[in-house]
């Protein structure tokens, strides 16, 4: 698997690359902004889609560039849902920044510890230990219902206005615009992480964790710190869901969210942040179309769905239109 | 003492249920090396396909077993030949992810052909209603699954212990490569072992109905525990999984005898510290 990868780096580094990340954040702006006055009606919606791509990118971070194969994610998530909720509920704190912050630190905890009990297995017991965390955390949320509402969900969050000056209104504007900025903080510091040379020690890690380790590094230590990062993001996520929707359900802790982070993953092409932004895109967009329909269709469809990107497109939605490009270009001039 | 004794024959008859169904994942798991999280939704077939010969078509109990079993064989079939196939091999992700595809897929169309709700496998008189023991009564049915366990692990060590196909998958499994250098046919013994493992699946599907209902989501619901089960009992070994169904059937169900408040809270607690102390399983190889 080595070789396709070295081809997908070496035009990362070749590339100004900061040239291309101020691409990036560029085509998020004008697709928020687009967003933005497309559908002005459905604001919520694209404000859950990032919260969802921020779930993603740190699920991307864990699998995309360390490849541990995780069903569970959703934990972190959740987290930092629940830390923002219970911090503005039960403790009066309502500044949103504070509330984002207590997430990060929440999600980062919850990294912590799911990070050192799931790295403890390989293989299949990697997955089941996964999906224990998964339930544990559910289960103890479902618990703890003097915090957390148990599972009625945890109702009446209700943010400050931002610096004072935006209030969050009723069509979710301010939530959007909180968001989209949010999103691309997380972006640009992701985008140095990656290519800083802890970022490549993990895509090495990736690749042959017995070689890194013969070099030195301490393959378990630099998971596990990924895991910390890759847990602050998703509570980031998990916090700005709980801002925009004012509730946090039991739902953000569940199994199926963790599946469908992977998923979307998947569809959009593991090991690039552009490609979980894709697929969450693509994912959440369809889902809302055809859901809206029928729940159970939708099922059948997903599980196609990801049957054809197996077999068909392994690389993802984002993984094969780059390379295509690439062959286009090649053969061009 | 009334309530150790139904916990222990509870605990029993599900631990016997998951046993059936699971042992067929972990073969398989241990033979070719697939992280099959569809699993789960063979047993489900061999439920709807039962009940919808005991039911809608009145034939027997027996009857509707034998028919669940050949259906969901001849159903997962193609799916071996043109799906799971392009998987042995990949990496772990690529396998959970085509898995969970068909599994999804599975709920769907169970859903739109059977429609949401339960679906009960109507018990033969015999099964129905409880036997007396002399100094206890338990459910007949409960007795039933049982014993149907202790046949399964005793049929299933025979076979892999004592005849000759047994050797074969011994072999494949150690050595895949060296087996077949030595002329075992490994695709045919991997088709025969897959098979064996859908039809015990469809079989324990159906046996643990009482227990496991059939419905839509029973694919996905109870695909974890199936997972669990071959982790923590080590793929590849059947007396692991036995060992692993009786234990985690044990605080499963005193989980929920005693403290139900707390839902399957214990049960994955246990899951991460047996994990976490036997990373390969209780019985499993190491690498």
């Amino acid at each position: 698997m080595s070789a396709p990868d070295i081809a997908a780096l070496q035009p990362i580094q070749a590339a100004r690359p900061w040239q291309r990340d101020l691409i990036g954040v560029a085509v998020i702006l004008a697709a928020a902004i687009a967003g933005y006055f497309l559908f002005p009606d459905n604001l919520a919606l694209l404000t859950r889609i990032i919260a969802i791509m921020l779930l993603v990118l740190s699920l991307d971070l864990v699998t995309g560039y360390c490849g541990v194969a995780t069903l569970g994610h959703a934990a972190l998530f959740g987290a930092g849902a629940y830390a923002a909720g219970i911090a503005a509920v039960t403790f009066g704190i309502t500044e949103p920044l504070s509330m984002v912050a207590i997430g990060a630190i929440a999600g980062a905890v919850a990294g912590l510890v799911s990070g050192v009990v799931i790295l403890r297995g390989h293989g299949l017991a990697q997955l089941v230990l996964s999906i224990a965390v998964i339930h544990l955390f559910h289960e103890a949320a479902n618990k703890a219902s003097t915090y957390t509402g148990g599972s009625d969900g945890l109702s009446g969050i209700a943010p400050d206005p931002v610096f004072g000056l935006f209030e969050f209104d009723l069509w979710g504007r301010t939530a959007y615009g909180f968001g989209i900025v949010l999103l691309v903080l997380v972006f640009v510091l992701l985008r140095i992480l990656v290519r800083s040379p802890f970022g490549m020690l993990c895509r090495g890690i990736r690749q042959d964790p017995v070689r890194i380790s013969a070099m030195g590094a301490s393959v378990k230590a630099s998971l596990i710190k990924m895991y910390v990062i890759s847990g602050a993001v998703a509570g980031i996520g998990g916090a700005l869901n709980a801002v925009s929707t004012q509730v946090v359900g039991l739902d953000s802790l569940s199994f199926t969210n963790s599946a469908e982070a992977l998923v979307m993953l998947v569809l959009g092409g593991a090991g690039s942040l552009y490609g979980a932004f894709v697929g969450t895109i693509v994912f959440m967009w369809f889902e809302h179309v055809v859901s809206a329909a029928n729940p159970f269709h939708w099922l059948t469809i997903v599980g196609a769905l990801l049957i054809a990107v197996v077999l068909f497109a392994p690389k993802g939605l984002y993984g094969t239109a780059v390379t295509l490009s690439q062959r286009l270009t090649r053969s061009g001039p | 003492m009334q309530v150790f004794f139904s916990i222990g024959v509870d605990a029993l008859a599900y631990g016997m249920v998951l046993f059936i169904i699971s042992i067929g994942l972990s073969v398989t798991m241990g033979l070719m090396r697939v992280v099959n999280l569809a699993h789960g939704a063979f047993a489900m077939i061999g439920g709807y396909i039962a009940s919808y010969a005991a039911r809608d078509l009145g034939l027997g109990y027996g009857f509707a077993i034998i028919l669940a079993v050949i259906g969901t064989i001849i159903i997962a079939i193609p799916l071996e030949r043109f799906l799971y196939r392009r998987i042995y091999g990949a990496p772990e992700l690529t396998q959970v992810l085509m898995t969970i595809g068909i599994t999804f897929c599975v709920i769907g169309l169970a859903n739109y052909v059977f429609g949401p709700t339960l679906k009960t496998i109507p018990l033969p008189a015999g099964l129905q209603g409880p036997v007396d023991l002399g100094f206890r009564t338990i459910a007949a049915h409960k007795l039933f699954a049982i014993a149907c366990g202790v046949v399964v692990a005793l049929g299933l060590w025979f076979l892999i212990e004592r005849t000759s196909f047994g050797v074969k998958l011994r072999a494949s499994v150690d050595n895949t490569a060296m087996a077949a250098s030595l002329g075992v046919r490994t695709r045919i013994v991997y088709a025969a072992s897959f098979a064996l493992a859908v039809g015990l699946a469809a079989f324990g599907g159906v046996i643990g109905a009482e227990l496991l209902p059939v419905e839509p989501y029973y694919a996905l619901r109870y695909m974890v525990t199936f997972l669990v089960v071959v982790s923590v009992g080590g793929a590849g070994s059947i007396p692991g999984a036995l060992i692993a169904c009786l234990l985690l059937g044990a605080i499963d169900t005193t989980g929920r005898y005693l403290v139900p408040e707390y839902g399957e809270f214990f049960f994955y607690l246990a899951v991460i510290a047996i994990v976490w102390v036997f990373p390969r399983g209780l019985l499993g190889r190491a690498k």
